[in-house]
């Protein structure tokens, strides 16, 4: 239990939360951890709010996250980021995407996107890193690539070996767009 | 020893693969359909997809008997379609050893319902054995198929979504060839009249009673002795939440739960000061314990709708509160607005169900992302059943009230009109309906991520074919009224409707147009321009690629996901909506 990490990926169907989250399950793996992962897709991910739990340590029995348990929230939109909280415990961090993506019930009227979350996020948990991913994934030359950034992100706030991330975006990532991901990775990794 | 991280039905195409399997078919379903995605990539292996559950199990059926072992797979209510073979290939038994996979959906993160199908092993009276994680997942594979072969019976395999979407590490091995089984005619154990049947029912029972005993003995079914004032029962995924809510108990946890390891749960209860029962959903265990005399908590403290998690259980058995969640300063549930799956911006549907409201039809539907068109702003389908079911109930309800007619539309998809909607089409032909029927023809079956269907004419394997002529099949059933129309020119499609409906006979129109997510070239997207008077008319079609700003009263085009369908351009009054580039021609 005592070196467990869990992770809670969170995000927009669509935005590649699960192929982040695999990548992070094989970095993991490569650094001599057990890792268990689920995620749910199938209806949900046409748009809607997808959460992927990633449980790495000795020994993991459960692959879900309880409420309160989350060591790092990562979140791929700044909305989703905030639905998510509650997951997170005491001394948690956030690593959270500034991109906003409107919800139907905003689109519609009906509701508003809250305001100032970003704030709100560092005034509820002083470790909260955001930054513009999808900007930095344009620079890099693959505007999909904004998952990437972040795990660039996520992976200097966490020990694994360079190495094993190496690996992983090598392992998941189809050859032809590992450059420009890898590019991205980085950009994320110095992000300051 | 090779290790991979695998979700469970990456897993359970692995154990196919490695225990010799050579034939599988599967109709798609979440969150059954990665099992057959990642079967299709062994060689060795014959995969396809079927047009339904019931072809899929046949097919399973005719492959075992032809001697080859064989994995059918399918979601829970896939094994409501396929139960009509299920039921009596139970009484005849196998050659090739056969595992059926039923991948449930409690919490049905993705489905209709929430059965739970461990009733229908018990039902079908067919081995049952569950894993809970990927290493058993693909390790029951195996299990599965030598019980098969052993007790002569179809096993069946079930999985929920949190097995089968969950990735954890298993160890790889290789594939041991199992060759065929020599075929030999046997019409008294495979041809059910009545007369055959009754001896293989008298048969099926003896089985099962020798399955019990292996159950009792075998290893799938194990004790984890601990502390003993508290002892566990559970299966599956649950057994993952006892471990980590409760390490100290005593926990039995049972790989292959019917039939019912009677003898090893005796056991165990007499060893524990107090039993429970932990699972999700029907009280499957719990009723077989408290059959047996024993005294157990269960469905007491545990929910019979959606999931089980491990706080649930520190809470309910071992009496603790779960960690403080974070005290968050102004966070309040009720501002976050709610984010429910949403039709693609693009998405060919989108129009149709925009003019159905407008027309104010009463809409039965179906089953596929076009049943997201029942939720705002188009809130327009007046129900939704399973797969096929739009065709008869527009039929029945214009049967019970005459006055309906002309005013109800049933709307099916194109992989979901093969899978079960040409029967309802012929009903409604034979019946002397005048029923309306929409086929919305995305050339793929997109919900469950885009596999091959007979419309597009490629088999799982990717082998082209030709193309099932939906046109021709629908008017060889009947329907002499056979429109095809573009579901992304409104004028179109509410022409098209408008006249349809008001004709006396039975039609179809069939909307054709492909998937956005399956058309690499976008169009050029569309941009709002200063002639915006702010009437919302756009906004009515629920595209993610539209924003009103209800602050500044404005709305606005994200270009990144516009793919330049051209609705929101259709429905502005003021041409106050251009495509980009083309401002001012």
């Amino acid at each position: 239990m005592n070196n467990t990490i869990n992770l809670l990926l969170a995000g927009v169907g669509g935005q590649g939360t699960i192929l982040a989250s695999r990548i992070i399950a094989y970095a993991a793996q490569c650094s001599g951890l057990t890792v268990k992962l689920s995620e749910i897709h199938g209806m949900a991910q046409r748009g809607g709010s997808v959460v992927t739990h990633l449980r790495m340590g000795d020994t993991i029995h459960s692959p879900l996250i309880e409420v309160g348990s989350a060591d790092i929230i990562l979140a791929t939109e700044q909305l989703e980021a905030w639905r998510w909280l509650p997951y997170l415990r005491q001394g948690g961090k956030v690593i959270v995407n500034s991109q906003k993506i409107s919800p139907v019930p905003v689109i519609l009227g009906l509701k508003s996107y809250p305001l100032g979350i970003l704030e709100r996020l560092k005034e509820n948990v002083p470790e909260t890193f955001s930054l513009n991913a999808l900007q930095l994934a344009r620079e890099s030359g693959n505007e999909k690539a904004a998952n990437v950034v972040l795990l660039g992100l996520l992976a200097s706030h966490m020990n694994f070996d360079r190495g094993c991330w190496q690996e992983a975006l090598k392992a998941v990532l189809p050859a032809k767009i590992l450059e420009a991901n890898e590019k991205a990775f980085q950009r994320g990794y110095d992000f300051k | 020893m090779k290790k991979a991280i695998l979700t469970g039905n990456e897993a359970i195409a692995r154990g196919a693969y490695e225990h010799g399997v050579k034939v599988a078919a599967a109709y798609p379903g979440t969150p059954s359909t990665e099992i057959l995605e990642n079967i299709t990539k062994y060689e060795d292996i014959y995969a396809q997809w079927s047009c339904n559950e019931k072809v899929a199990l046949e097919v399973g059926i005719g492959s075992s008997l032809a001697g080859a072992r064989t994995l059918v797979a399918m979601k829970h209510v896939g094994v409501n379609v396929a139960a009509d073979p299920l039921m009596t290939f139970a009484y005849t038994g196998v050659n090739g050893g056969m595992v059926l996979i039923s991948a449930d959906d409690p919490g049905m993160h993705s489905s209709q319902n929430e059965q739970d199908n461990r009733l229908f092993a018990r039902f079908a009276k067919v081995p049952l054995l569950e894993p809970s994680d990927s290493q058993e997942a693909k390790d029951f594979v195996g299990a599965a198929l030598n019980l098969s072969e052993q007790f002569d019976v179809p096993v069946m395999l079930r999985t929920t979504t949190r097995i089968a979407h969950s990735m954890s590490e298993v160890t790889l091995g290789e594939r041991v060839e199992e060759g065929l089984k020599p075929y030999h005619k046997a019409s008294q154990k495979y041809v059910m009249i009545p007369a055959y049947a009754r001896v293989r029912h008298q048969l099926l029972e003896e089985k099962l009673v020798e399955l019990k005993q292996f159950s009792q003995e075998s290893n799938l079914n194990r004790i984890e002795w601990g502390d003993r004032e508290i002892g566990v029962i559970t299966s599956g995924i649950c057994y993952q939440y006892v471990k980590e809510a409760l390490p100290d108990a005593s926990c039995l946890k049972l790989g292959m739960p019917y039939p019912f390891p009677e003898k090893l749960v005796r056991e165990f209860a007499a060893g524990v000061k107090k039993l429970y029962v932990v699972e999700e959903l029907e009280p499957f265990l719990e009723e077989e314990v408290k059959v047996l005399g024993l005294e157990a908590v269960g469905k007491e403290i545990f929910p019979l709708t959606g999931e089980i998690n491990a706080s649930m259980i520190l809470e309910r058995i071992g009496g603790k509160e779960k960690p403080a969640p974070l005290t968050l300063k102004d966070y309040s549930l009720e501002e976050i607005p709610m984010r429910p799956p949403v039709m693609c911006a693009g998405c060919p549907h989108r129009g149709v169900f925009y003019i159905l409201k407008k027309l104010d039809l009463i809409v039965t539907g179906d089953i596929g992302c076009y049943t997201l068109g029942c939720l705002p702003p188009l809130d327009s389908m007046d129900s939704c059943i399973c797969m096929g079911a739009s065709i008869g109930t527009a039929l029945g309800m214009e049967k019970a009230d005459p006055t309906l007619k002309g005013r109800v539309v049933a709307v099916i998809g194109d992989s979901t009109f093969f899978h079960s909607g040409l029967t309802g089409t012929l009903d409604v032909v034979y019946n002397l309906g005048s029923s309306t029927l929409i086929i919305l023809d995305n050339r793929t079956t997109a919900m469950t991520g885009h596999q091959d269907h007979p419309g597009t004419g490629r088999t799982l394997k990717k082998e082209p074919g030709e193309p099932a002529d939906l046109e021709g099949i629908v008017k060889a059933l009947g329907i002499d009224r056979v429109v095809l129309a573009d579901p992304l020119n409104l004028e179109e499609v509410e022409r098209v409707v408008s006249q349809e409906i008001g004709v006396q006979e039975s039609s179809v129109i069939i909307f054709r147009s492909p998937c956005a997510l399956t058309v690499k070239e976008k169009d050029a997207p569309a941009q709002v321009n200063e002639e915006c008077v702010y009437c919302t008319n756009c906004v009515d079609l629920g595209c993610p690629a539209m924003v009103n700003d209800t602050q500044s009263e404005e709305v606005r085009v994200t270009q990144e996901q516009c793919t330049g369908c051209g609705l929101c351009i259709q429905v502005c009054d003021f041409d106050a909506i251009e495509k980009a580039g083309e401002a001012g021609e």
